[in-house]
């Protein structure tokens, strides 16, 4: 039943980036069963992501079939851009959004500012170029930057690496 | 069915959210962390206080920070001003959330306040100025853009130092909240650097601007490193971080970019402390009077309204 409940969570698709399901973007973290009431934890991707109402609804409602649903939010261990799985970074290439890179273990240390960081590898998802810049940093959704193409002279948004 | 999904209109009338000012569900409702007991040893009340400084230094920021809305002079700067201000509202509401759970919001719960009222919305519309306990940097008017873009760089730079430290808390919530705002906060701190060098290496107008605007940000600073009772307690049972120990890291980020940038450290005397009180004592400068006016008067106005 719990492996019934957690493929049916999985499916719920992310509000802002539907081509992602929960499952592929990492965010979902467990769904249990205790007498008859459901629980599903989901992770925020950054702390003040307003798409996690929408998700926590949208997973009432998926859920709410099987019974009474609680949802709850989990803040740790941290949401990193590394838990996306490979069917979501193929999914986020193939709606045109450029899938971030693998980052690794995250330091515990401090963060050093990297005033000359040597510009990022970004693929253009549509034409498959690495020659592409950065347009703007910040882009229309929290985990998104805007970067354009120098090839194929397209815009594309680039999922950042967080 | 959820009705919310028919038609979005209907979420508008539901009146069975938590939250009713807040844009989501009350967080110390669905949040885990958030109802964890204060670590053995520690003050609750110590700890709430605490929480409530790293909320305020978050929320009143992101008030600042949302005032470039419609206003910013590229969309590009205005999506990314309203992002920072996102991330730090996410922080300050766990924190705020963490603190009402600790009790801070019940001397706030006011007899004519909806008891539905969550304590993060009662600690964030219902509390006057004397009881934030921001860094008066926090509520700095912004106005000018390089005045903006000096103030995220000293406060990312600031908080990314404390936020790295607080990882390591003996709370659950504030190590959560930080484990979460340290690449935020230093995704932040790289973007103000790169305008401050940009407009302070530019033409002789945007350098004059750069450097105004870090002499404007300049008086806040040395507030940043000193130590509330509160933080000073915490600190020895190893919750909180030293406020002095931060200064090493915010000269280095400086050290690096202001050469860059061709500006020069600003030799503008600290705004004085009034009788050895500041932010955290909630002793403010005017300027949060005002901010507060335009974040709270809709909420004080309509306190029953839902969205």
């Amino acid at each position: 039943m719990t492996a019934e409940l957690w493929d049916a969570a999985a499916e719920v698709t992310d509000p802002e980036m539907p081509m992602l399901t929960l499952a592929d973007l990492g965010v979902l973290r467990s769904v249990s069963q205790d007498d008859g009431r459901i629980t599903a934890t989901i992770t925020p991707t950054y702390a003040g992501c307003p798409a996690l109402d929408a998700m926590a609804d949208d997973l009432r409602s998926r859920l709410g079939a099987f019974g009474e649903v609680e949802v709850k939010v989990s803040l740790t261990p941290p949401w990193t851009t590394d838990l996306i799985s490979d069917e979501g970074r193929r999914k986020l290439a193939e709606a045109g959004v450029a899938p971030p890179a693998h980052i690794g273990p995250r330091s515990t240390g401090p963060v050093p500012l990297t005033l000359a960081a040597p510009p990022k590898r970004v693929d253009c998802p549509r034409c498959g170029s690495a020659d592409t810049e950065e347009l703007s940093r910040f882009g229309p959704t929290a985990c998104t930057a805007l970067r354009r193409c120098r090839a194929c002279s397209e815009p594309f948004e680039h999922m950042k690496d967080i | 069915m959820n009705a919310s999904h028919d038609n979005v209109y209907d979420a508008l009338g539901e009146s069975d959210h938590e939250g009713r000012w807040a844009y989501g569900a009350g967080f110390d409702e669905t949040v885990v962390e958030v109802t964890a007991p204060a670590p053995e040893g520690v003050d609750r009340a110590d700890l709430a206080a605490y929480c409530l400084m790293l909320a305020d230094d978050a929320l009143v920021a992101s008030q600042r920070l949302s005032e470039w809305a419609t206003h910013a002079p590229e969309l590009e700067e205005e999506v990314a001003l309203a992002n920072i201000a996102l991330d730090l509202l996410g922080q300050a509401r766990v924190l705020l959330s963490r603190a009402g759970h600790l009790g801070a919001a019940e001397r706030f719960r006011t007899p004519g306040l909806a008891a539905g009222l969550s304590d993060e919305d009662v600690l964030a519309y219902f509390r006057d100025d004397r009881s934030f306990r921001n860094v008066t940097l926090a509520e700095m008017d912004l106005g000018d853009f390089g005045r903006t873009m000096a103030w995220i760089l000293v406060y990312s730079s600031w908080r990314l130092a404390l936020m790295t430290t607080l990882r390591g808390s003996a709370d659950p919530v504030l190590a959560a909240v930080a484990g979460k705002a340290v690449p935020e906060l230093a995704y932040q701190r790289e973007y103000a650097a790169g305008w401050v060098v940009r407009l302070g290496d530019g033409t002789a107008e945007s350098h004059a601007r750069m450097q105004a605007g870090l002499d404007d940000v300049w008086p806040f600073v040395t507030e940043l490193f000193l130590a509330h009772p509160v933080e000073t307690r915490l600190v020895e049972a190893g919750v909180a971080v030293d406020p002095a120990s931060l200064q090493a890291a915010v000269d280095a980020d400086l050290a690096q970019v202001l050469p860059v940038a061709t500006l020069t450290e600003p030799t503008r005397p600290a705004v004085g402390l009034v009788g050895g009180r500041g932010g955290r004592d909630g002793v403010h400068t005017e300027a949060l009077g005002k901010v507060l006016a335009v974040m709270q008067s809709l909420a004080r106005a309509h306190p029953d309204a839902t969205w």
